[in-house]
């Protein structure tokens, strides 16, 4: 954990968080989510929950939110759950943050897939803008964490940044992604190249007929003798 | 009940049970260090593999896979041993190799199990991870980066005692056992995390780098620190008890012990008495035990003395007393120091008749007065393994935190009279049901209102007493076996205002009555009860002495001698001999073994181990009770004199009750 954020001292937290309440669109919603779960198992609430409390704390803090440790006591008393249970979950997941992060939270995937597809010019360049990685830059925009597979392989490499992921990147496309969001634009989601999410570059590569209409491909199934009985 | 073959060994285990259990049915022993018998399954640990037939061709972890019928398991397969040891060689991957400066060292499963289990070598050649050492409390010592994440601590906080304050934080090679935010863990069961670390990450803080296990004598001992009677381990070197450790009893303490149990033993060491004091000119000088005992003759008493017991005696300095009084024409006996008369003409009115055991299979509990948590933690624990098993538990007195859910009703014993529909309903609904009477509800006088509930509440049936006393002194049930207690309490002492008073280790009493008496103290501690006495009269401690208890179930206890006592003090049995002879009372007995022959010739009860089974019967008493009930023990660290000379009981009261933050030195 050689790159983790610094946790913020606790006396500090507990001076500015110490009050924290659900908003009334916050509360309610919390209440349907306590609601989903049969009675007795109100437990399993905890993860939406701290999604919902760490946008909140996002909401009023103007950035992707964290969760501060009298946030966690809130949902834990909330739930009934001991304190370092919740404090276990939200250790747990990185999508918790523990400390305060910037505005945009970018999220650099470097497991195999993405770092043999080139995520290292990724970071370089997020080092290049100036963010560094578990540290979040000095006009409040950006953090950068290295974090593990995100599940979109297939466009490596890729970044989420808050709630959405930009991928197929290169260097170049990284810096104009980041460029953008710095302007106060909205990036194009999704695939930084001509592709439509996760299919062939270029194109289909096959069933090329089915691409304007829907063609019967059967006859050809019969001539290959690969008909289905 | 399956049926199954241990390498070729034919056992048949109870449905339910696990293949690990089976194996050591059948003799065979298994590598284990996140199984624990007492906590639940975790399976993560992997170090109890086995080969079982049928099933997939790999080895699978024992504890977690039920015993079926026609299994075939193989322990010592080749498949077993490579894979045992590789599971240690991962263990060790990031384990540190420094055994040489580890407590644990001498008595720790990895090391035991990584010499008969493990490769011999290691292939890794990387950097270990290392992690930072948490805080958790004046009591458990960390050093977190030897740990190999078992989560026994983790699952023992949550199961056992009850108070969720250690978990375990992030994840796969970063994961940390942690107490919550590192604040001090608030259990008085804490210690037991030490014994069930199988590696050295939780130690003992009280204990740290003062002994190697193969350095100590052990002798088996009973604690006196509560009226349960853990059955301990005194480990020893020379003169000092260096630490207490439970020793296994299911019927009492299972395997746990509180943590005044087994910290309090530094106090043992601390304002000892160690030489006959004499008061001349109001103040105590040091005397021989030749001048003490002519102080004492002095007071030419003639028949008007009396005798007060403390909390921590065993019997057999009670019953050396009350031969010596019986010689001298007195029977003014009391071993309830703070004032209690409550009814004991039937033993079986004020004993745990439901057994320590018996009350986890209870189904409803009213505790009446009662702070279980404090009075009994190993009590305590019992209950909640109840509320686990689905009992309710309904409580007359101060809403207090006992690890499990509680339906307060009220702090008004007048609640006796009028019992809530709620409770009265579960009572008669359940087999089992249990009422539980505290020290603090005989002390306001419910008794006797208590004792009138048997019969509605149905307490009685074939086979179950659920009619419980929880007393608060080790030395209580023996004390009242052997007659220490007087109708009206200690103001029948007061009354007969006698001219030698005989304190047998009594801190509590409130001497400022006893003005015109000689008071005698005989005992092991500078504490209250020698500030104020005449004469002091230096003993033995519960370590220094072979000695008989009785606990709160009536259950007769043997301790052994683990040291001397210092200085000049002497057994407390052999004060009060050689003093009879000085007073002209020769008392008839010259070792502890004639000692004990005429105590049970008294008290036959006393000279067999084991619950000595009074017979159910209940005084006549006025059933009227009303008024708020408080609970005695105002401070759990410190209730009795080793405790308050116990530098770790005074921290961790300071530390745990009070909140005074010790920040940790740089080391």
């Amino acid at each position: 954990m050689s790159d983790a954020a610094h946790i913020p001292d606790e006396a500090e937290t507990r001076a500015r968080w110490g009050g924290f309440a659900w908003t009334p669109e916050n509360a309610e919603q919390a209440e349907k989510i306590i609601a989903r779960y049969p009675p007795g198992r109100q437990q399993s609430a905890v993860m939406p929950l701290l999604d919902l409390a760490q946008r909140q704390v996002g909401a009023e803090t103007g950035t992707q939110g964290w969760l501060p440790v009298p946030v966690m006591e809130y949902i834990g008393a909330q739930l009934g759950m001991a304190y370092i249970r919740v404090y276990e979950v939200a250790t747990f997941y990185t999508m918790y943050n523990l400390a305060p992060v910037g505005r945009y939270h970018v999220q650099v995937c470097g497991t195999t897939p993405c770092m043999l597809r080139g995520s290292d010019d990724v970071l370089e360049a997020c080092y290049k803008k100036g963010l560094k990685k578990g540290a979040t830059t000095a006009d409040g925009l950006f953090t950068l964490t290295e974090v593990e597979c995100l599940g979109a392989c297939a466009n490596a490499p890729m970044v989420q940044i808050n709630d959405d992921n930009y991928e197929d990147l290169t260097f170049d496309s990284m810096t104009a992604v980041l460029d953008t969001l710095a302007a106060g634009g909205q990036p194009k989601i999704g695939p930084q190249i001509e592709r439509q999410t996760s299919c062939p570059e270029g194109g289909p590569t096959t069933l090329k007929e089915m691409v304007a209409e829907n063609h019967d491909y059967r006859g050809r199934w019969e001539a290959t003798g690969n008909a289905p009985a | 009940m399956p049926k199954l073959t241990v390498d070729g060994i034919e056992v048949e285990v109870p449905a339910g049970a696990t293949v690990l259990q089976a194996c050591e049915a059948a003799g065979k022993e298994i590598p284990r260090f996140c199984y624990h018998e007492r906590l639940s399954i975790a399976g993560n640990c992997r170090m109890c593999l086995v080969e079982v037939k049928p099933g997939p061709p790999k080895p699978q972890a024992s504890c977690a896979l039920p015993a079926a019928d026609k299994q075939e398991v193989f322990t010592q397969s080749p498949m077993v041993k490579k894979a045992r040891e590789g599971v240690m060689e991962f263990l060790l991957i990031n384990h540190p190799l420094d055994c040489p400066i580890c407590d644990q060292g001498g008595e720790c499963d990895l090391q035991d199990q990584s010499v008969a289990y493990g490769k011999g070598q290691s292939r890794f050649i990387e950097n270990k991870r290392a992690v930072t050492d948490k805080y958790m409390g004046p009591i458990v010592k960390t050093t977190m980066t030897r740990c190999i994440q078992c989560t026994r601590c983790v699952r023992f906080a949550e199961e056992v005692s009850g108070i969720e304050e250690i978990g375990a934080i992030y994840r796969g090679e970063n994961m940390q056992i942690t107490s919550y935010l590192e604040q001090a863990v608030t259990s008085e069961l804490s210690g037991n995390v030490v014994d069930l670390c199988p590696v050295g990450a939780l130690t003992s803080k009280p204990y740290a780098f003062e002994a190697r296990p193969w350095e100590l004598k052990k002798t088996p001992g009973i604690d006196v620190m509560d009226a349960v009677g853990t059955n301990v381990r005194f480990d020893s070197r020379g003169r000092q008890v260096l630490r207490v450790l439970p020793r296994i009893n299911e019927d009492v303490n299972e395997e746990w012990a509180s943590d005044k149990t087994r910290h309090a033993v530094d106090g043992l060491v601390r304002r000892r008495l160690d030489k006959p004091f004499v008061r001349r000119k109001g103040k105590l000088v040091e005397a021989s035990w030749q001048e003490a005992f002519a102080a004492i003759k002095a007071a030419k008493a003639g028949s008007s003395v009396a005798a007060i017991a403390g909390d921590q005696l065993d019997c057999e300095t009670m019953y050396a007393a009350k031969a010596l009084l019986a010689a001298m024409g007195s029977s003014l006996l009391e071993g309830r120091q703070t004032g209690m008369d409550y009814d004991v003409s039937s033993l079986a009115a004020v004993n745990f008749n439901s057994s320590i055991a018996g009350i986890e299979t209870a189904d409803a509990i009213l505790l009446v007065g009662s702070n279980l948590r404090w009075e009994a933690p190993l009590i305590n624990t019992r209950v909640r393994k109840a509320v686990k098993r689905g009992a309710r538990v309904f409580a007359i007195g101060e809403e207090l935190n006992l690890t499990y859910p509680v339906q307060w009703l009220g702090n008004d014993l007048g609640l006796l009279g009028k019992l809530p529909e709620a409770v009265t309903e579960a009572f008669a609904k359940a087999e089992r049901p249990a009422l539980i009477v505290g020290g603090g509800a005989l002390k306001a006088g419910a008794q006797g209102a208590t004792l009138a509930l048997v019969k509605p509440l149905g307490l009685i049936k074939q086979d179950w007493n659920g009619y419980n006393v929880v007393h608060l002194a080790a030395a209580r049930m023996g004390g009242l076996m052997l007659g220490y207690a007087q109708k009206g309490g200690i103001a029948d002492i007061v009354a007969a205002a006698p001219k030698l008073l005989f304190l047998l280790g009594a801190d509590d009493v409130d001497l400022t009555a006893f003005d015109k008496s000689l008071k005698v103290y005989v005992g092991h501690h500078g504490d209250a009860g020698a500030a104020g006495a005449d004469v002091v009269l230096p003993g033995a401690a519960y370590t220094e002495k072979p000695g008989t208890y009785v606990n709160t179930e009536g259950r007769v206890q043997f301790s052994d001698r683990a040291v001397f006592p210092p200085g000049d003090a002497r057994e407390d049995w052999a004060i009060l001999r050689a003093l009879s002879e000085v007073l002209g009372h020769k008392l008839p007995f010259d070792s502890l073994d004639q000692l004990r022959a005429a105590m049970t010739a008294e008290v036959p009860a006393l000279g067999v181990g084991g619950l000595a089974g009074y017979a159910w019967s209940a005084p006549k008493l006025p059933a009227k009770a009303s008024g708020p009930v408080g609970y005695p023990i105002k401070d759990f660290y410190l209730t009795n004199p080793i405790a308050r000379a116990s530098d770790t009981m005074q921290r961790c009261s300071a530390e745990l009750l009070h909140g005074q933050s010790f920040a940790e030195a740089a080391e």
